[in-house]
């Protein structure tokens, strides 16, 4: 790569000749100023705010997309570059609606934060007569688009990463609405609820919806028996909620927090976690050596079961019956652990805590009751409403002690904790599909290849003389090219482990949210993902999920065999082909 | 709001839809095929409801949201057919000035149905046009063919009155 010297504020910076003035400047120690631009993601520098001065530039030139050339000089802080800067953030507030001291993101906004930072103190053009336009039809996103300042950087997510495309700029000029298209609601386009939108919205426009409220209530009836239980991923980001380091692994203060927050019993999905190894992982052997139907596709996150009922629902039949670690959970809770403590079923209510947004949705989902007529889960809180309900208590999160999961569902392995990860769930089947089929203990555990934040990681491992071709994807645009190929004959593998969200739950729709500029220079999904790993190796001596004593018992005194028939009855779902415009018959309409 | 949703039903033929999918066969695969593609399909159905966008997505495999972004932002696309009674008002800076909006208002209350829509019944619509070059008769207004200028707030409405006899004459006549 060429190195170029250029000159900012007359300092001189050698950076790669392919670098932007943004990033030579951050080379050079500073932070110039963003609103629209994410690297790789939206690249359109379009709202003007990172403008510098370029020597011999006729206008002001866009930091984040401008690239450098050799002998550039840059001017990044000067009276004119300050002043645009300002008028373009007063007229993006001029038609904003400032509840800035109710609104859930105060304090992690980056419209905040700019005002702030350049110094904008007064409102000069106010409109006293914006009112909120409230979006909330979905069970897990609420949009707000008196405060969209159309950065777009939820449609450039929506459209580029996921695919799905369900959001868009409508109308022109003043009028100009992020929106769903033909003026529908969220809820009835095909979104499939990942929330990734929310991940990088600037400012408080998209949020989940926050069902802390039910929780409180639910931990306040004295004859509820309220359990909770936390997917990996919230312990390597929860800590970002409260200023730590990114990848920071708070397991120890988050169980601590969750007890301390009143929950009767602290529980781990990833135990839950073990569990679905071992169902899927009979599924796998079962199918690859049967044949049938293959790929075997995993079936854990909810925001890629509803992309394939939606979009790929050719592939349903390849999609693993397992129900998701969540749903394992909630239905092991209101079946085996209400048993075991001799509490009526629909007296326990049960809680996860999930970096997830679509988790909301699954809940609700069909054929998701162990018990008929009871939900497996109750609630789902986010790694940020549960980092809110932790402020609200006023507990001192980094200086609470480390506390451990309560045993009767809080003993997990290694194989169930990088659940988070994508790679982790094909990692952790593989220990033990690979054990079971050779009846030899691996003598290495670690299955690299199908780690990382690639979207799509392949490999191909010996099962007693068959070849067994796996592909890991995450990113559900990486998944729509993968399953197009696979269908168009080009490629073949016998088990796929998808993801919706990009690098997998580290990333997902409810972690806490970092600034566009966080975020352009950091890899939250490498850096929270390898906090995963290493949580493993600290943490789990235990490394296989089938030698999990917790997971053991429960299938000799409960369970019966791993895909057995009560196991089937309590621990599988369904799945159902669903249109992408619900409510419009097309065919039906243009066919007569 | 020009291109709120038709309550109108869709009554799209085979042959349309056979006209459609030729134009959407030649432009699919080329770089901005969108626009020429609605275009085509506004001239084969007279307007874009849903049911054409959906065809136009699905056909040109781009998102619902590209197409429906593209149709809202034009004002010469428009998702609402026009009525046996079509109102256009003309908006241009001479009609405006001298009350356009009001005599839009009144319209708009009268017939019930705002600017950009067309009634229930599928009777009236009424459009609000950019000038139409007839400014020294400003305000002026046009029903279907028919001109009418220097108009001033509560003319307009026997006048419509009397395009809705017609229309029920005919109606009966047809019967």
């Amino acid at each position: 790569m060429n190195t170029v010297t250029v000159k900012i504020n007359n300092m001189e910076v050698q950076c790669p000749s392919t670098a932007t003035i943004l990033e030579a400047a951050k080379l050079a120690g500073m932070e110039i100023p963003t609103l629209c631009f994410l690297k790789e993601i939206n690249e359109i520098g379009a709202c003007r705010i990172c403008v510098v001065e370029v020597k011999g530039a006729r206008t002001l030139v866009t930091a984040c997309v401008y690239p450098v050339a050799d002998g550039m000089e840059i001017f990044t802080n000067t009276e004119r570059v300050r002043k645009s800067r300002q008028m373009t953030l007063e007229l993006i507030l001029s038609n904003h609606r400032k509840d800035c001291l109710t609104c859930v993101r105060n304090q992690n906004c980056e419209l905040q934060k700019l005002c702030i930072d350049l110094g904008v103190d007064q409102i000069r053009f106010a409109d006293d007569n914006l009112q909120p336009e409230i979006e909330a039809s979905t069970a897990h996103l609420v949009r707000d688009n008196s405060k969209c300042v159309l950065c777009r950087r939820c449609v450039a997510v929506c459209k580029d990463d996921q695919e799905v495309a369900v959001i868009g700029a409508n109308e022109r000029g003043f009028a100009t609405h992020i929106g769903c298209a033909l003026g529908r609601d969220l809820g009835e386009v095909g979104c499939v609820s990942c929330g990734q939108c929310i991940v990088y919205c600037p400012t408080g426009a998209l949020t989940e919806r926050d069902d802390t409220a039910e929780v409180y209530a639910a931990l306040a009836d004295p004859t509820k028996h309220v359990v909770v239980g936390t997917a990996p991923a919230v312990r390597v980001a929860l800590g970002e909620c409260f200023g730590m380091p990114i990848g920071t692994n708070v397991e120890g203060k988050m169980v601590t927090s969750l007890r301390r927050l009143g929950f009767d019993k602290v529980f781990d999905v990833a135990a839950a976690a073990d569990l679905t190894v071992m169902e899927e992982g009979a599924e796998i052997i079962d199918r690859v050596t049967t044949g049938a139907p293959l790929p075997a596709i995993t079936s854990c996150s909810p925001g890629w079961v509803r992309y394939c009922e939606m979009y790929h629902p050719e592939f349903l039949p390849n999609l693993s019956s397992c129900k998701s670690p969540q749903q394992m959970f909630g239905a092991m809770m209101k079946t085996y652990y209400a048993e075991k403590m001799g509490i009526d079923p629909k007296d326990v209510y049960v809680v996860s805590i999930m970096p997830c947004t679509a988790k909301k949705y699954e809940i609700r989902r069909p054929y998701q009751q162990a018990i008929p007529g009871l939900y497996d889960i109750d609630a789902v809180l986010t790694t940020r409403e549960l980092g809110r309900m932790i402020a609200g208590a006023g507990l001192l999160f980094t200086d609470l002690p480390d506390e451990d999961f309560d045993p009767a569902f809080g003993v997990s392995t290694g194989a169930g904790y990088i659940f988070g990860a994508s790679g982790g769930v094909m990692e952790a089947a593989l220990r033990t599909v690979v054990e079971k089929v050779t009846g030899k203990a691996l003598d290495q555990v670690d299955f690299t290849e199908v780690r990382g934040i690639k979207g799509l990681k392949e490999a191909s491992y010996d099962l007693n003389g068959q070849e067994v071709k796996v592909a890991v994807v995450s990113g559900l645009k990486n998944t729509g090219d993968l399953l197009t190929r696979i269908k168009n004959g080009e490629v073949h593998y016998d088990v796929i482990e998808v993801m919706a969200c990009p690098g997998g739950c580290v990333n997902g729709g409810g972690q806490p949210i970092q600034t566009g500029f966080v975020r352009t220079f950091n890899d939250l999904r490498a850096i929270r993902g390898a906090a995963i790993y290493q949580g493993e190796i600290d943490d789990r001596p235990i490394r296989k999920a089938h030698e999990n004593p917790l997971i053991q018992e429960l299938y000799e005194t409960f369970l019966g065999e791993p895909g057995g028939h009560l196991a089937h009855e309590l621990l599988h779902t369904k799945y159902q082909e669903q249109s992408k415009y619900p409510g419009i018959e097309v065919e039906q309409k243009y066919g007569k | 709001m020009p291109n709120t949703k038709t309550t109108v039903p869709f009554t799209g033929t085979k042959e349309q839809e056979a006209a459609l999918k030729e134009v959407i066969a030649f432009h699919k695969g080329q770089p901005g095929a969108s626009m020429p593609v609605l275009q085509a399909a506004q001239e084969i159905y007279g307007y874009l409801p849903e049911e054409v966008q959906i065809m136009v997505a699905d056909g040109l495999e781009i998102p619902l949201t590209e197409v429906y972004g593209i149709v809202s932002f034009y004002s010469q696309f428009v998702m609402n057919p026009k009525g046996k009674i079509n109102i256009a008002v003309c908006m241009g800076t001479a009609c405006y000035v001298v009350g356009a909006g009001d005599i839009l208002d009144d319209i708009s209350e009268k017939v019930c149905c705002k600017a950009g829509e067309i009634t229930d019944d599928g009777k009236i619509s009424v459009e609000a046009t950019r000038c139409i070059g007839a400014c020294g008769l400003a305000p002026v207004l046009t029903i279907n063919e028919d001109v009418y200028g220097k108009l001033s707030r509560g003319e307009i409405e026997p006048v419509i009155d009397s395009y809705l006899a017609k229309l029920a004459a005919l109606e009966a006549g047809e019967a």
